[in-house]
């Protein structure tokens, strides 16, 4: 569903992500784990396009992301060619980025209206069963500055799920929330992963939410996969020091 | 020194001095307006991709607020004909203001876009919302709440300039004043009334776009 082939992410001079190459099956959930600056959060804007590449190439259901076929070479895409690519792929963030002049239903109903061009009341259906899937249904009417951080955050799942995307991103999706509430974002997602069909890239810091709800842990370091495998063989038995470093220092801090 | 204040005398040309007013609220509402709009599309010209025309547009704006308000006032009505431009001194007087505003308006806006967090271009590009609807629906609405109170300080500021538009002959408060003033040799009581008038219009103003800030701020749920 994902593939990334030799992929290189620069900033100016310095390499955040070095001759990647990655793969998510279609349905796959795969956690993304590493040290701070690895480049987790690069590999999934790149995805979402907020971040161009600098070198290799991107699938993405089997189509080029960033380059489109032109007489048999790929050319760097155009705008259109990356509308349609990311019509497929949602993304929910760290701090929610939720629109806040507008209520719960109307930022789930937003997409839908305005960029899938649905009817009004097909975009209330869907953004409120949505709203209900997360939880959210009794304050659908709330702009998002009267919620708490835990409930933003399960807005903003509902509002990418309504675009009906292919591939979701999550990028630590629960690190801006208190412990209390990381709870009902986690018991969302394991929702998802148990009743929906997604694929799912997810970024986190919580070693025991992407033990129990991976199909594939990645352990990036430097901008590389330094170690990937099965929740168990990653955490019970890391192969590579630098996994084991990394392991044992998580288990320290929390 | 004793101060010769005629009753009788401010009565009398108050009449003329609240209809030249009216020309004075028009003059500054029209001229807003005009600065509200070319404002907006110079701070939005300035966010394009177009390297050539965000720089113009950005030297324009530059040299514009740093040039005095009468010299364009004065530009636009003499020097016009000489292009071919011949406007009345209302059009004139209108074209400039509007002009010069839009100027610092567009700074305004310009802010105001600024500080909408990356966040929510990141948001709007990942809903992949074309361009015209994640300005109109997303950023524009929070860009401008906040710039609220720098538009309404432009609009007493453009409301007091009026009186410029009198040196190409615009019959506003201030043109109106200087003629009742020499057609009678007193000059204290229409421009005291003058003062006055300024006065009770500008503050009350400053009050309103406070209230309406708040309104808005409310109303956007922010
Ligand atoms: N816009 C940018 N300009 C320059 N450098 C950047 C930019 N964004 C990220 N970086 C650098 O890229 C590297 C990888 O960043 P990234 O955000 O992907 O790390 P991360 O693995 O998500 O870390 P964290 O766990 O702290 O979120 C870091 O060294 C960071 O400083
Ligand atoms: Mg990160």
């Amino acid at each position: 569903m994902v593939r990334f082939l030799n992929v290189n992410k620069d900033y100016g001079k310095l390499s955040v992500i070095h001759q990647l190459d990655f793969d998510v099956a279609e349905g796959e959930m795969v956690t993304i784990i590493g040290p701070s600056g690895s480049g987790k959060t690069t590999v999934l804007r790149i995805l979402m396009t907020l971040e161009p590449i600098s070198g290799g190439v991107i699938y993405v259901n089997g189509k080029p992301l960033t380059h489109m076929a032109k007489a048999g070479v790929l050319v760097p895409a155009d705008e259109r060619h990356f509308r349609q690519m990311r019509s497929s792929i949602g993304m929910c963030f760290q701090h929610f980025n939720l629109f806040p002049h507008m209520t719960a239903l109307q930022n789930c109903m937003e997409g839908p209206v305005q960029v899938l061009g649905l009817a009004k009341k097909e975009a209330r259906e869907r953004s409120e069963e949505l709203l209900t899937m997360v939880g959210m249904i009794d304050k659908k009417d709330q702009h998002p500055s009267r919620l708490s951080g835990g409930q933003q955050q399960r807005v903003a799942i509902a509002r990418a799920l309504a675009m009906r995307p292919k591939v979701m991103l999550f990028d630590e999706v629960t690190s801006a929330l208190d412990p209390e509430v990381i709870g009902e974002v986690t018991n969302v997602i394991r929702k998802l992963v148990a009743e929906h069909n997604l694929t799912m890239l997810m970024v986190t810091h919580q070693m025991g939410f992407a033990r129990d709800i991976s199909d594939r842990v990645c352990f990036f370091y430097g901008g590389k996969i330094e170690e990937e495998g099965s929740p168990h063989d990653l955490f019970e038995n890391p192969q590579r020091d630098r996994t084991r470093q990394f392991l044992s220092a998580v288990k320290e801090a929390y | 020194m004793k101060l010769d204040w005629h009753w009788d005398f401010a009565f009398e040309v108050l009449p003329r001095l609240l209809w030249a007013t009216v020309n004075t609220l028009t003059a500054a509402g029209a001229g807003y307006a005009i600065a509200l709009v070319l404002g907006l599309i110079l701070a939005l010209a300035q966010r394009t991709n177009w390297r050539a025309l965000t720089v113009i547009v950005r030297e324009c704006v530059e040299f514009i607020r740093s040039t005095p308000l009468v010299l364009q006032v004065f530009f636009v009505f003499y020097v016009g004909p000489q292009f071919g431009i011949n406007l009345s001194p209302w059009t004139s007087g209108l074209a400039a203001i509007g002009i010069h505003y839009s100027a610092y308006l567009s700074e305004v806006y310009r802010s105001g876009i600024d500080a909408v967090p990356r966040g929510q271009w990141e948001a709007c590009r990942a809903l992949n919302l074309p361009l015209r609807k994640k300005y109109l629906r997303i950023i524009l609405p929070q860009a401008l709440v906040p710039a609220v109170p720098g538009m309404g300080n432009y609009l007493v500021g453009i409301f007091k300039d009026t009186p410029i538009l009198s040196v190409i002959g615009v019959a506003e408060l201030m043109q109106m004043a200087n003629t009742i003033g020499s057609e009678n040799y007193r000059f204290l009581e229409p421009f005291t009334l003058v003062a006055l008038i300024f006065l009770f219009i500008s503050l009350p103003a400053a009050g309103l776009v406070k209230l309406f800030e708040r309104r808005l701020r409310l109303a956007m749920g922010l």
